[in-house]
């Protein structure tokens, strides 16, 4: 889960990185009272930032600096509602203003690549760091960072000492990076970036944008975890997907599909977008992602079909079973169960391909079951291309 | 011959009194594995018979496990929450193979223990995440059906369990010297690369088959490893061109974020490295058929 910058700022504060001071609005009344407060010590001026989860919010119009409270008051006004790249701005963040003096860039993160991690820090931050990266890659310094050891004091010496920063700057920010490191490990980041990081002209070091992103798989330690989440955000569907502990991404198709394992399901939108290409003309193409496991049990069969059937886009549905663990007639008994649960609610045509251990019987059984809206097809191919031509009917 | 599993494996089961260790256990022994212990501390000194009348004993350790019945091969299948102290009680004992076929283990752990375990040098690591790894006809550790395939001159390597098991089932008539399902966390203990190697090395895999998926840049690691030291045909497939950027897609490695880890540059990497890529599974399964049926 990606935060919003609001909330990296307040996990930074909690972990002692030096912050400034701010609050979010969602309205520009707030916005203003907001701005009164917090501008008290930085000679009224704010900045008002739209908290979106994408980048680029500058260039957008997306950040305004405001001199008083009710210039704080007309920028949430400008920028609340906003679209930024696709996503509409519901709330903006009071920051103190601040005077930089310089603006640098670092961050900690997982490096699949190296199985480790890695620290990254520039002396030039602010800017678009992927651009930086590959433009003179010589300006950011790259440390790996072993998982069990972390960022101690040593390794903060080596990552500032890399980036090349004097000594005198250098001293201030080991023990900055010290505690970001501890935000990364205590809370299950996999990602903790600053930028920028800046030197205020009374050589204080800040960090005044972060960005974080946590691992759903620490949420059994980490409970405050689900406060942060985005609920307003997530599709309805995926939510009620979500309730029932299925694994299930919408997408913008008409051929809902379930499968068994993520491998499998994501060669199934494959083959489903090529053969919605090939034969409906780009008509027929995969409306979710849904993995119901290795089990395939009645229940949870029926669970996906629900989810899936919810969604009005969709106009046929495509179910790739491999049976490996659990058998295809025990897939196939799962199949017509939960196609008696869910009685009229099921109403589009559904292609069924079975492969694996027993696919005979499995087969048999579904044959045997002939429910009108159901066809059984042998091969995946076989089976996508008949989902699009009944989705594209 | 085969590679890091064969008849010679003798393998223990960690969390083996739990319902999954239960199930599996009952079908690695109805697939002829050595499972000759499981481990369990609450629970040691006991014995559990499986059906086919196998009896099971239960140590307190996995160092005493490997002391009373030379264990080389140890399948974890405890609660994430547990993982990471099971994998270093293991790297500790000295376990020269283990299979983590636990999912949804936190990243932080899997980055701790792998990280202890290369230090240690002395434990290959399969998984997390993962379905573990056959060596059809001679031993089976994991949850991979022993029944799909049987014995033969392919090796596989995948990131996903069931394209896997589908690839297995597909190419059933040839047969497997060993398929290894890697895993599809982040950081997996054994890489496409590793297995890549040791096929390499294998005089009885005369073909190999890797299948991939979005996210990171093995695929393309791999297909650097393939051009410079693979000279056996190797046959790719990857998963999740249509895949949105942005969205992770079940396995928590398995999501694209801006430019890189597209399905479209893995495929681009491997054919330039020589290797055909299929389409879809059963592309993938005929272009194996070609090359085996034009071997020797």
């Amino acid at each position: 889960m990606d935060l919003f910058e609001y909330q990296a700022r307040d996990m930074f504060e909690k972990h002692g990185v030096p912050v400034l001071a701010g609050a979010t609005a969602d309205t520009p009344e707030e916005a203003y009272e907001a701005a009164r407060r917090i501008g008290e010590d930085s000679g009224g001026v704010t900045v008002v930032k739209a908290q979106v989860k994408t980048g680029g919010r500058g260039k957008a119009g997306g950040v305004k600096v405001a001199k008083s409270a009710e210039e704080a008051r007309a920028a949430a006004e400008a920028i609340l509602g906003m679209d930024i790249k696709g996503h509409t701005v519901h709330r903006v963040m009071i920051a103190q203003g601040a005077r930089i003096a310089e603006e640098y860039y670092f961050s900690v993160l997982l490096d699949r690549a190296n199985r480790s991690l890695l620290a990254m820090c520039s002396k030039e931050g602010g800017v678009e760091i992927e651009q930086l990266a590959v433009e003179r890659p010589e300006a950011l310094a790259r440390v790996e960072v072993d998982a069990n050891t972390g960022i101690d004091e040593t390794k903060a010496r080596e990552i500032v000492e890399q980036a090349g920063f004097d000594a005198e700057t250098g001293e201030k920010i080991v023990p900055v990076l010290q505690k970001l490191w501890t935000v990364y490990r205590d809370e299950d980041a996999t990602l903790v970036e600053v930028n920028p990081l800046v030197k205020t002209e009374e050589g204080q070091i800040v960090a005044l944008d972060g960005k974080v992103t946590l691992d759903a798989n620490a949420d059994f330690r980490q409970p405050h975890h689900a406060e942060l989440e985005d609920k307003g955000a997530t599709d309805p569907l995926e939510a009620q997907a979500k309730e029932l502990d299925l694994n299930y991404v919408k997408l913008d198709g008409n051929v809902g599909i379930i499968g068994n394992g993520a491998g499998l399901v994501m060669s199934t939108l494959d083959v489903v977008a090529y053969a919605g290409e090939e034969f409906t003309g780009g008509k027929a193409r995969p409306a979710n992602f849904l993995d119901i496991g290795g089990g395939a049990s009645a229940e949870v069969m029926a669970n996906g079909l629900h989810v899936i059937l919810g969604d009005d886009q969709v106009r046929s549905v495509f179910v790739n079973v491999f049976g490996g663990i659990t058998s295809c007639d025990a897939v196939a008994n799962g199949i017509v169960k939960a196609l008696e649960m869910l009685g009229d609610e099921e109403t589009k045509p559904l292609v069924v391909r079975l492969d694996g251990n027993n696919v005979e019987e499995g087969r048999r059984i579904l044959a045997e079951a002939n429910h009108p809206l159901v066809t059984i097809e042998e091969t995946m191919d076989g089976a996508a291309r008949s989902a699009a031509e009944l989705a594209a009917k | 011959m085969a590679i890091f599993l064969d008849d010679s494996s003798k393998v223990i089961v960690q969390g083996m009194t739990g319902s999954e260790g239960m199930k599996h256990t009952q079908r690695m022994l109805a697939s002829g594995t050595q499972v000759v212990g499981g481990v369990n501390p609450r629970k040691a000194g006991t014995e559990v018979e499986f059906q086919g009348g196998a009896t099971v004993p239960v140590f307190g350790s996995v160092a005493e496990a490997m002391e009373a019945t030379g264990a080389n091969v140890s399948v974890v299948f405890v609660p994430p929450k547990f993982a990471k102290d099971a994998v270093i009680e293991a790297v500790d004992a000295g376990m020269p193979l283990l299979v983590v076929i636990t999912e949804g283990i936190a990243v932080r752990d899997t980055a701790e223990f792998w990280a202890y375990a290369r230090d240690k040098g002395t434990t290959r690591i399969v998984g997390p995440n993962c379905p573990g790894l056959i060596s059809p006809g001679m031993s089976n550790a994991g949850i991979i059906p022993a029944d799909i395939a049987g014995p033969g001159r392919i090796g596989l390597v995948s990131k996903s369990g069931t394209l896997t098991y589908q690839m297995m089932y597909e190419l059933r008539d040839i047969g497997f010297s060993t398929a290894v399902g890697i895993g599809g966390d982040p950081i997996i203990g054994t890489t496409h690369i590793d297995c890549l190697q040791a096929f390499q090395d294998d005089p009885e895999t005369d073909a190999i088959v890797m299948i991939g998926e979005i996210g990171g840049d093995a695929e393309e690691r791999a297909a650097d490893y393939i051009k410079a030291n693979v000279t056996k045909p190797v046959v790719g497939y990857v998963a999740g061109f249509t895949a949105p950027e942005g969205k992770t897609m079940g396995h928590a490695g398995a999501i694209v974020s801006g430019s890189s880890g597209t399905a479209q540059a893995k495929k681009e990497a491997l054919e330039a490295a020589g290797v055909k890529v299929g389409k879809t599974p059963s592309e993938t399964a005929r272009l194996m058929r070609e090359i085996v049926a034009g071997l020797d």
